[in-house]
């Protein structure tokens, strides 16, 4: 394992990320505050508990959760697309690097930026509403697997992309609804039983029901189905990519 | 001399049929500055592609000082250094921080010493902590030679390092590739230009869709390709070239309306006021005068022909 060129690529892609402070910090912060601002004090306040919980304190497991996820697929799909774009990349696949180590310089950095800003969002929401963490262990333990495989899923799409239009749309099209859609503003138990039943077929259902069991102790799902699920969806992201190795899919055409 | 690299039977075909490479073998000499000569689409930029490990071969080997590049890949390229075609870089970076990162990559340790050595050699010191975006494009060009040579690598590719640069510059890239060669990097550049191997390079290979037709000493190859013809065309049919004239650089065209001179431009008498002189002495009229010099691929076919009449002559 060549662990100078991985930890070249994971301080490169960090630098990048410190360079566009800002934009990196900021951006999520402030939206995230915005969400509190709106949901929590204004909407919040006219809305029961939900599970035994203020609607304020509910809602946080689920903004960390689609800050991570689309922070990790974003980040992930841009750091690999990049090089790609402006043909830099041939960089990486003359150096004598294997494909593995390039996979854990660019994801593990880009899940590392997703978790500083999950834990910031973490931390902002602190502010705004109170709460406490049932399962603080599980929650990191959930929050570092969520990063690592979208950030890989990322991986998978920034290698795939074309141009920008491709990199955009996966996310727009397909996360951002199923994010939106697996109950990171309300219990799945709040619906008619039809959707319900479809919300099942949702993944990101059991990601946003297993982090919220780890800060009040209760779920839609058990709480091994989204550790199975989870666990899934990273096995078929290393599967896929250990298949771009293989053949060199979009990479050594 | 041992060979460094050493390409045998390498072949590369695109989806769609296309054949790149149609079965290079090329044995690149530790210490030498060789060049690939060739006009666009020959299969310059693919055959250092292959070798670097940016494409994958169809079939065919490659071995970098004595490594293969796809069983033993780390060490085969852990001695290359590639400067690409295209200015490649990462336009917010600063200049430092990507040649570091370039050593990096290939698994050396931080050395601020090589980096400091490579950036000045470079005249890129003064440079050091500008954004790339800032610079020139021949400041560029410079740091993706910096950039390739960050790893001391023992074989260095230049692809075309000099298209699109002025005189000024591609004479001190020039220097450059003199000095990297003093340090014993060999070295291995395509272009276009004809001075431009002349100038540099020890020996000269010559590549024409896909195939290299032929690889020479640089000094051999020059005297071939200097050459020129000069048609004298008359305004009456001959059966032969008249006697006063008899010459070997002089015969008669296909069509038997012109005479057809070949000369050396570099050397200092070319003959023609003589011929031309002879020409009206033998009482024939001119209809007309022209000179051809051949374009490069014009040049390399014949250079084939040739090769292959010895051959079969022989």
């Amino acid at each position: 394992m060549n662990w100078t060129a991985i930890r070249s690529i994971y301080i490169f892609e960090m630098f990048r990320f410190f360079r566009t402070i800002a934009q990196s910090f900021l951006a999520p912060v402030i939206s995230t505050s915005l969400y509190f601002v709106v949901f929590g004090a204004a909407i919040g306040s006219r809305i029961q508990e939900v599970e035994g919980v203020s609607y304020g304190a509910f809602i946080v497991p689920g903004l960390i959760m689609l800050t991570v996820i689309t922070q990790s697929i974003s980040n992930a799909s841009f750091g690999i697309y990049f090089p790609k774009f402006i043909g830099t990349f041939f960089e990486l696949l003359a150096a004598p690097i294997s494909f593995l180590e390039i996979v854990i310089g660019y994801v593990g950095a880009a899940a590392t930026k997703a978790l500083i800003i999950g834990v910031i969002i973490l931390l902002t929401a602190f502010f705004f509403v109170d709460f406490s963490i049932a399962h603080p262990l599980a929650m990191l333990a959930f929050l570092v697997l969520t990063s690592i495989s979208f950030a890989l899923f990322g991986f998978i799409l920034g290698i795939w992309a074309g141009n920008f239009e491709q990199l955009q749309i996966v996310p727009l099209l397909i996360v951002t609804p199923l994010v939106f859609l697996g109950g990171s503003f309300y219990s799945i138990s709040m619906l008619p039983p039809v959707w319900q039943t479809v919300s099942m077929f949702n993944p990101v259902v059991y990601l946003i029901s297993g982090f919220r069991w780890a800060f009040f102790d209760s779920a839609d799902v058990p709480i091994i189905t989204s550790l199975l699920a989870i666990l899934l969806f990273t096995g078929t992201c290393l599967g896929i990519i250990w298949w771009i190795f293989r053949t060199g899919w979009r990479i050594r055409e | 001399m041992r060979n460094i690299v050493e390409i045998s039977n390498l072949k590369k075909s695109y989806k769609g049929g296309f054949e790149a490479l149609k079965g290079v073998n090329l044995n690149i000499r530790e210490g030498e500055i060789l060049a690939l000569l060739g006009p666009n689409g020959a299969g310059k930029t693919t055959l250092i592609s292959t070798v670097c490990g940016i494409t994958t071969a169809t079939s065919g080997s490659v071995t970098v000082g004595g490594h293969d590049i796809i069983r033993d890949y780390r060490a085969a390229r852990s001695m290359i250094g590639l400067v690409p075609q295209e200015i490649n870089l990462e336009p917010f970076e600063r200049v430092i921080n990507t040649v570091r990162f370039s050593r990096g990559l290939f698994g050396k340790s931080r050395d601020d010493g090589t980096i400091e050595t490579v950036l000045k050699q470079l005249s890129l010191w003064d440079k050091k902590d500008n954004q790339i975006r800032e610079l020139s494009g021949g400041m560029k060009r410079r740091v993706l030679i910096a950039k390739a040579l960050a790893h001391d690598p023992r074989v260095l590719f230049l692809d075309e390092p000099t298209a699109g640069v002025d005189v000024e510059l591609r004479k001190d890239m020039w220097d450059v590739v003199a000095g990297l060669k003093a340090q014993g990097v060999t070295i291995i550049l395509t272009t276009h230009y004809i001075e431009e191997a002349e100038a540099i390079a020890d020996r000269v290979g010559v590549i024409a869709k896909g195939a290299l037709m032929l690889v020479e000493d640089k000094d051999k190859l020059m005297a071939r390709m200097g050459q020129k013809e000069l048609e004298v065309q008359l305004t009456q049919k001959l059966d032969a070239v008249p006697d006063a004239l008899r010459s070997d650089a002089l015969r008669l065209s296909d069509d038997q309306k012109a005479l057809i001179y070949t000369y050396d431009t570099r050397a200092e008498r070319t003959g023609i006021t003589t011929l031309l002189a002879d020409v009206a002495k033998a009482g024939l009229t001119l209809r007309d005068v022209v000179t051809r010099q051949s374009s490069l691929e014009e040049i390399f076919v014949n250079l084939v022909n040739n090769d292959t009449d010895a051959e079969d002559a022989a």
